[in-house]
């Protein structure tokens, strides 16, 4: 079976106190080869947990995940992870960081040279490549993270919020990276993000989860991740559908937030 | 009194200099940086820069005093100086019938360690006879003036005055340039003046401490040239450093990576840490003696425990996310010890190692007083027992110098090899 399937997974933390926090609670997803999935819900919900469970950094209380046909049971490269921030290697160069995975699985650099440069030159970064990591501004530094994490050619990429540092330009012109990346590579991609127009941009599916437990609350079809590649995402933005879409969804995390707010309330 | 003086000056040159550099600069008119514009600068750390011309000054302030208190011919102004050259005095002898009589003590005051001529003068008239006396500058001396005399202290005669003012016994008057003082004994105890510069035994001139230098790098001092007694420090500070390096990160990444092994490691280099390397001294001097095994072991022990809290630092510091994206890149464990966890504790290893250099540095000097054939604390002890002051100045300029130099060099190799320091 090919693709990414999530089987039945909670997550429960133990506190040191004594009690717990249950993050997951009986999660079930099935992503095919080449999806795009972006995942939005209230903070606190279990997005990043889930992500580190399918990255394999965590293992779930309940439940299993498999990979086409194979159960995840730690990290590994054909899982992929593009972080918020602060995982580039700084005492690498940014061509040293790109080419990381290939040269832990020992290729050597004739082999790897020519998809390096071809990834820098797709994310902009030709000039650069010599460059210290410290030496590049936010926005370029997700562009090599996103490079690095290509290069190794994995079946799934995991992203947590990989554009929530950035500012709203950039942020922009990253989304329009992702989308034609993804186009052009099929992969597999699950997108964490606390923007909604980000959420509903980039979604082929788009899963709206709710806090405590952390579960899956709704999950919807998009149209607009087709639409974008290749156009003017502000285009996509004036869609009415567009705008119908994001008014329902921001009204129903509002809605969380409120019971959150006032369960807390209520407890106080 | 002395010292409160070169306090008072001391305070004076660091106003006086604030305020007249100030007053030319007002004069040139202002600089207009990006400080400058600052309207905010008490208490924003990153305006306060330090004032280079007031480094130059403090250090030029430092040889002046230095200069105008040992009375060097490097610095125009001085205080005074002791009294040199000749003086004289008259003692009123009084024998045991009442009669009196005036003799003159003649004096020479001279510079100790340079040649000195006895005053020629003829005895005088009267039953009490004139006298002559060499005194060494700052030193003082006890006068038998009745030697000579023909009615002496043994027949009842004492002395009741001295230049015509009355004196008694444990009395003192000025005379002759100094204090003429009557012993508990009747005799007369001369003191020169002593001036407010400092004797050489105390604080030599700067020139001297600078003759001793060349003087010692051409000659050698004890049996060693000046570059054997530093090298040999050096070479001591290295081979601890090394041998502490090369157990302690080892150690400390241990500690970071296994908990059996930081819970094993724990309570004993949380215990030795505090435990300055100078206290270890006897104990390892009885181990190990006191010639090199004892001092590398010193040595050894005192770069440990610092190397092995840095490498421990470095690794509990490499952030998490790190590790993720080097496994979720196919790394293997050794491949992420090698590429991530090593380069990522460098800067903090770094930064153990400039600790661990200074108090090597330190502790090497110490462990040579206590003992050693060469060496540049061995220097300075066996300066002192000479009370060759000029040396012991000497030797703790160079250690200050060296120390320093070790403490720049760390920064650039630093800066070469860590570029990415501080800056994640
Ligand atoms: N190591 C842990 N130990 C205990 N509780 C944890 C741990 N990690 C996460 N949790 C809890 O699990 C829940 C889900 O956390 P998670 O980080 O997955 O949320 P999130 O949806 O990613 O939130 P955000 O949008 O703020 O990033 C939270 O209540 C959190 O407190
Ligand atoms: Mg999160």
């Amino acid at each position: 079976m090919s693709g990414l399937s999530i089987r039945n997974v909670s997550m429960r933390f133990e506190l040191p106190g004594g009690g717990h926090v249950q993050a997951l609670k009986d999660v079930s997803l099935d992503l095919k080869t080449g999806e795009l999935l972006s995942v939005l819900g209230p903070s606190g919900c279990g997005k990043t947990t889930l992500l580190n469970i399918v990255a394999g950094f965590l293992a779930p209380t309940e439940g299993r995940i498999e990979l086409n046909g194979h159960p995840v049971t730690g990290p590994d490269a054909e899982r992929g992870m593009v972080f918020q921030k602060g995982a580039l290697f700084e005492w690498m160069s940014v061509r040293e960081n790109v080419s990381f995975g290939p040269r832990m699985k020992g290729q050597r650099p004739a082999d790897y040279r020519a998809t390096v440069d071809h990834l820098l030159d797709v994310v902009g970064l030709q000039d650069f490549k010599e460059k210290a990591i410290y030496e590049l501004s936010g926005g370029m530094q997700q562009r090599v993270a996103l490079a690095r994490c290509l290069a190794n050619d994995p079946d799934v990429i995991l992203m947590d919020e990989p554009l929530g540092a950035l500012d709203a330009l950039t942020r922009e012109k990253m989304q329009s990276l992702v989308l034609k990346l993804w186009k052009e590579t099929g992969k597999t991609i699950i997108l964490i993000t606390h923007s909604v127009e980000e959420a509903l941009l980039l979604g082929e599916r788009l899963l709206v989860m709710a806090p405590r437990p952390g579960r899956i609350h709704r999950e919807y079809a998009l149209p607009f991740a087709d639409l974008g590649v290749g156009q003017d995402l502000r285009e996509v933005k004036k869609h009415p559908e567009f705008a119908t879409r994001r008014e329902e969804i921001l009204g129903m995390i509002w809605d969380m937030e409120e019971e959150i707010m006032g369960r807390a309330e209520g407890a106080a | 009194m002395t010292g409160l003086l070169i306090l008072v000056f001391y305070v004076a040159l660091f106003l006086g200099s604030l305020f007249i550099l100030s007053a030319i600069r007002r004069a040139r008119g202002r600089t207009r940086d990006f400080t400058s514009l600052k309207t905010v600068t008490f208490g924003d750390e990153s305006a306060v820069r330090p004032d280079r011309a007031a480094s130059v000054i403090s250090v030029l302030v430092i040889f002046l005093i230095w200069g105008a208190f040992t009375g060097s011919k490097l610095v125009p102004i001085h205080v005074p100086g002791p009294f040199l050259g000749d003086s004289q005095f008259t003692y009123t002898l009084e024998a045991p019938d009442g009669r009196r009589d005036d003799a003159t003590v003649y004096t020479r005051v001279f510079r100790v360690g340079t040649e000195v001529t006895p005053r020629e003068v003829a005895p005088g008239d009267g039953f009490a006879k004139d006298d002559t006396v060499e005194v060494g500058a700052w030193r003082s001396k006890l006068i038998l003036m009745d030697r000579n005399d023909e009615v002496t202290r043994k027949d009842g005669a004492r002395v009741v005055a001295i230049d015509g003012q009355p004196i008694s016994v444990g009395g003192q008057v000025r005379a002759g340039n100094g204090i003429v003082r009557l012993t508990d004994k009747g005799a007369l105890d001369y003191a020169p003046a002593k001036g407010l510069q400092m004797e050489p035994i105390w604080m030599p001139a700067p020139e001297a401490v600078f003759g001793q230098l060349i003087k010692i790098a051409g000659e050698g001092y004890q049996n060693f040239t000046l570059w054997q007694h530093l090298g040999w420090s050096l070479l001591r500070v290295l081979a601890g450093f090394v041998a502490g390096s090369v157990v302690g990160i080892p150690l400390g990444y241990a500690m970071g990576l296994s908990g059996w092994f930081r819970g094993w490691f724990d309570p004993i280099v949380e215990f030795m840490r505090p435990v300055p390397p100078l206290a270890l001294i006897p104990l390892v001097i009885i181990w190990f003696g006191i010639w090199e095994t004892g001092k590398i072991v010193l040595l050894f022990l005192a770069a440990l425990w610092i190397m092995t809290i840095a490498a421990r630092a470095g690794v509990s510091g490499v952030n998490i996310t790190k590790i993720h994206a080097a496994y979720s890149l196919g790394a293997s464990r050794w491949q992420i010890m090698r590429h991530v966890i090593i380069p990522n504790s460098l800067p903090e290893i770094f930064t153990g190692a400039r600790v661990a250099m200074g108090v090597c540095w330190g502790t090497v000097v110490a462990a040579e007083l206590v003992a050693a054939q060469k060496g540049a604390g061995m220097m300075i002890i066996a300066a002192s027992k000479f009370q060759l002051t000029d040396i012991v100045i000497m030797g703790i300029i160079l250690i200050g110098i060296i120390g320093y130099g070790i403490d720049i060099l760390m920064r650039i190799a630093e800066r070469v090899l860590v570029p990415w320091k501080g800056k994640s």
